[in-house]
């Protein structure tokens, strides 16, 4: 029979011997199938002296192995049409691609075997270091990432694993040799630290066979933890403006520390979120700053909590001479939304957003391997798509109105602006 | 489970046209509970004249501000109730507006595309507020020097053709356009019968004809738009344009003229691409966001491989008139433009002198195939594709693509390299990113202020 996603997902998880999960979707939308390996090997686990370690062992770990040069890496995906995606986040890293359903075993094998047995070749390494730090240089001319990049630093200190820059520094990613990068995937991408999803146009009882023929011999460690430690109390309101000539347009990031994902006020928070700048075109900060004023293309605030106390953060992009209108705005919604706390229109225009919404977070194979994985990652369990409608539905208007009092105080927000000039004066 | 490229069972896209013109495609998919409207305007940027450039985008973002029957608060919150996404872009060819919701939603998106075709409000004071958000846009997209150069490349590679002047428009054009501006292009192009309706998700064909003629059939037709024919005059020599600004990074962009759609060219152009920088599909919504499987490709080998590029990337995208193929590379710190580009130009040489190899072609053709399957992966881009390709194309070319594709031969690929990759008909851009002195880093900021 046909699978459907019409009564949502069916999911199958099982812990192979390796320790690794597998977690299978069957879809039939297209004769396709998405692959999300994450392992528990994010930046937080780099040395202070090497920031970047993770990104840029990202960037190599698929170019050779044991068995496959990396030419013949390139082979086996180009042939098929497959790019393969190495992504790192502070405390993940995950290789992704999407393949045609016929291709699925093999792709399957490449992709295990990127990550269970790379060489890191010393010629390969120097390449992507060029790369990563050419990307670096990228971002130093990027207003809207060093503005964020700033906030980060400002909300949590440069040394502390959310604060400082995911890619490294130059200096840092200079210092990064091949025994670096091998040390670090011998420590973190262990199976015991992987979850494999697979979604797609497949039979779950032979991938659960495939993955452990791949994964099969690969020694069981133990997971290191993950320690976030707690970002630092800060005194009160603080700006820092970074100048940037040539610029056209100033870019502002704004925002504060709130909790972790796993507290249970994640859905009060993610529902202020939503009414604060994401609902419609960017919530009430849109319709401020964008629709009313017609200061910005975008304003918005964004809310991705992981395992420690996460940012919430406002985002606009504004003409230079419209930054202190702008910052007053976002200062008149968070000062308003804090005070008052949100209507009651607002809370069910939310709550009917955010739960009808679930079936097109579910639209792609490769976003439904995205939420399984972040169910996985989280604990939220294989049913979590059908329990999440019930978990929206117990917020109240007034757990909302705690949480927006808790966070959202102008008094308290750090604040960045990078752009052409610095009209607004920095303050402490 | 069959493994095989037959897609899962579908019904065929069904067609009708209502009276006033009004073209309406549906493909009922029945995999999850949701479905994707889109309405589609054949009208574009490369329907502007000089002076009214950015008309087209700026009607776009005005016909999101309320119409006779929905008071403009309430334009937010109709499909997002239903759990609903919204949006529209604007490109050369074509204007489009979509929602993908749960598929109780359809009733809704009917009526906020019919509202949209013929009763949007175009108040004074919102053209006027509209004008800024649209400047912020601009200048948000001048921000990243990748995006500069192409604005200016382009305009370079075109003598005469309104494809020359950017989507969004020349600063000037947003300064002075006027709100009669705005409401006359909205009056002249949107019309059903220059409109195509593309209904793709769990939904029942025959009732979404039924609610559709109810939602449009009583908009009157107009008379149909004369759209702007302007031939290109042949290109004699290649163009060269140096932007040297405040930046980082050095960017190097080739471009070509390609062919049209429908043109000869076309699918041994797109074989090429793939030859070249690695196959990305034909789905403008979906396919350009990362990477394409690229590592074997021939610009990716000689130029990152060989450390002179970060990145290297190529576009061809089915046009109604004849647009470009451009090529974008990204310079490794400490290289010189100078050094990528004799590089970039070395390997389109050896295509043109000596053609791709039957392995290549292979490759090529195995990666399209691929990319069609993967770019048709929802209901939203599964409307996306129908709509596109009726709108900017016609109705003949999607269903072909895959058939026409497997027809190019090598010798064909070698041909359009030959004829369409000389010098002459080349614009080739430099961003030279210049010094601006050494600026206080935030760490300095921080300890300064805190």
């Amino acid at each position: 029979m046909m699978p459907s996603l019409v009564r949502g997902l069916a999911p199958v998880r099982e812990t192979l011997d390796s320790g690794a999960v597998v977690i299978v979707q069957e879809t039939s939308a297209t004769p396709a199938v998405a692959i999300n390996a994450t392992f528990r090997a994010g930046s937080l686990h780099e040395p202070d002296h090497l920031t970047g370690l993770s990104y840029l062992t990202g960037r190599v770990i698929d170019r050779g192995t044991e068995q496959r040069s990396a030419d013949v890496i390139a082979e086996e995906l180009d042939e098929r049409g497959v790019s393969l995606r190495v992504g790192s986040t502070r405390h993940t890293m995950t290789l992704s691609c999407t393949c045609l359903a016929e291709d699925f075993r093999e792709v399957l094998a490449i992709v295990v075997d990127v990550a269970r047995r790379p060489t890191f070749p010393e010629q390969e390494l120097s390449k992507r270091r060029a790369e990563a730090i050419t990307a670096l240089r990228q971002d130093d001319d990027n207003p809207a990432v060093r503005a964020g990049e700033t906030l980060s630093e400002m909300l949590y200190g440069p040394t502390h694993p959310y604060g400082r820059r995911a890619k490294g520094a130059i200096a840092s990613l200079e210092r990064i040799d091949r025994d670096a990068v091998a040390g670090f995937h011998g420590r973190y991408i262990r199976p015991s630290a992987l979850s494999l999803v697979i979604v797609g146009d497949v039979e779950s009882p032979q991938v659960f066979e495939d993955a452990a023929a791949e994964l099969h011999g690969w020694r069981h460690s133990d997971v290191l933890p993950s320690v976030v430690p707690p970002p630092p109390v800060r005194a009160g309101r603080q700006i820092v403006t970074i100048p940037m000539p040539g610029k056209s347009q100033s870019d502002i990031a704004y925002g504060f520390t709130t909790i972790s994902r796993l507290d249970p006020r994640y859905y009060s928070y993610w529902m202020m979120n939503n009414i604060l700048g994401q609902f419609g075109l960017g919530g009430r900060l849109a319709d401020n700053i964008r629709e009313r004023q017609g200061m910005a293309y975008y304003a918005y605030s964004s809310f991705d909590a992981t395992f420690a106390e996460s940012p919430l953060v406002i985002r606009a992009g504004v003409d230079p001479n419209n930054v202190e209108r702008a910052l007053a705005a976002i200062d008149a919604e968070v000062q308003q939304l804090g005070a008052d706390g949100p209507t009651l229109t607002e809370v069910e225009e939310t709550r009917q957003f955010l739960v009808g919404s679930i079936p097109r977070m579910l639209e792609t194979n490769y976003s439904i391997a995205g939420f399984l994985q972040t169910s996985e990652q989280f604990g939220l369990g294989l049913d979590y798509d059908k329990r999440l409608p019930s978990l929206l539905n117990q917020v109240t208007l007034d757990d909302i109105r705690v949480a927006a009092a808790e966070v959202l105080h102008p008094e308290r927000a750090a604040v960045s602006i990078a752009g052409p000039d610095a009209p607004v004066e920095a303050t402490s | 489970m069959a493994l095989s490229l037959a897609p899962a069972p579908r019904t065929c896209v069904r067609r009708t046209t209502l009276d006033n013109g009004l073209k309406i495609l549906v493909q009922e998919v029945h995999t999850a509970p949701l479905v994707s409207v889109w309405c589609w305007y054949g009208v574009g940027s490369g329907d502007e004249v000089p002076g009214l450039t950015g008309v087209s985008h700026w009607v776009e973002h005005m016909n999101f501000k309320g119409t006779t029957n929905i008071p403009r608060e309430q334009m937010k919150g109709i499909v997002e109730r239903f759990g609903g996404m919204w949006n529209g872009y604007t490109w050369i060819d074509q204007t489009t507006y979509l929602e993908t919701a749960g598929s109780a939603a359809l009733e809704q998106m009917l009526f906020i595309e019919a509202e949209r075709m013929s009763n949007a409000l175009y108040e004074p004071a919102e053209c006027e507020s509209e004008r800024t958000v649209i400047i912020s846009e601009l200048q948000g997209g001048e921000n990243d020097p990748d995006q500069f150069l192409d604005i200016e490349v382009t305009a370079s590679a075109f003598r005469a053709h309104p494809y020359r002047h950017p989507t969004i428009g020349w600063i000037e054009d947003l300064r002075s356009m006027t709100r009669d501006d705005l409401y006359g292009h909205y009056r002249r192009f949107y019309i059903p019968n220059n409109a195509t309706l593309v209904v793709a998700g769990d939904v029942d064909a025959d009732e979404v004809f039924r609610a559709a003629a109810r939602h449009f059939g009583s908009i009157p037709a107009g008379p149909v738009p004369a759209r702007l024919r302007v031939k290109e005059p042949p290109q004699v020599g290649e163009r060269r344009v140096l932007i040297e600004r405040e930046g980082t990074t050095g960017y190097l962009k080739m471009v070509f003229h390609a062919p049209a759609a429908t043109e000869p060219d076309f699918f041994p152009m797109l074989v090429l691409d793939a030859v070249m920088t690695g196959a990305k599909g034909v789905n403008l919504w979906s396919s350009f966001s990362g990477a394409p499987p690229q590592r074997k490709a021939r610009l990716y080998t000689r130029l990152v491989e060989g450390g002179l590029a970060s990145m290297v990337s190529g576009a061809l995208l089915p046009t109604r008139d004849a647009f470009l193929y451009s090529l974008s590379f990204t310079a490794l710190e400490g290289i010189a433009l100078g050094s990528l580009e004799a590089a970039a130009l070395e390997a389109v040489e050896q295509l043109r002198d000596g053609g791709v190899d039957p392995a290549e072609m292979a490759r090529a053709k195995r990666q399209l195939q691929a990319r069609l399957v993967f770019e048709n992966d929802s209901v939203t881009n599964i409307a996306h594709q129908l709509g596109y390709f009726e709108t900017v194309v016609g109705p003949e070319f999607f269903p072909s693509l895959q058939k026409r594709i497997d027809a190019v031969t090598p010798e064909q690929v070698w041909d359009v390299a030959r004829r369409r990759f000389g010098s002459t008909t080349r614009t080739t851009g430099w961003f030279k990113p210049v010094s601006d002195g050494e600026s206080a880093s935030p760490a300095s900021l921080i300890e300064a202020v805190g």
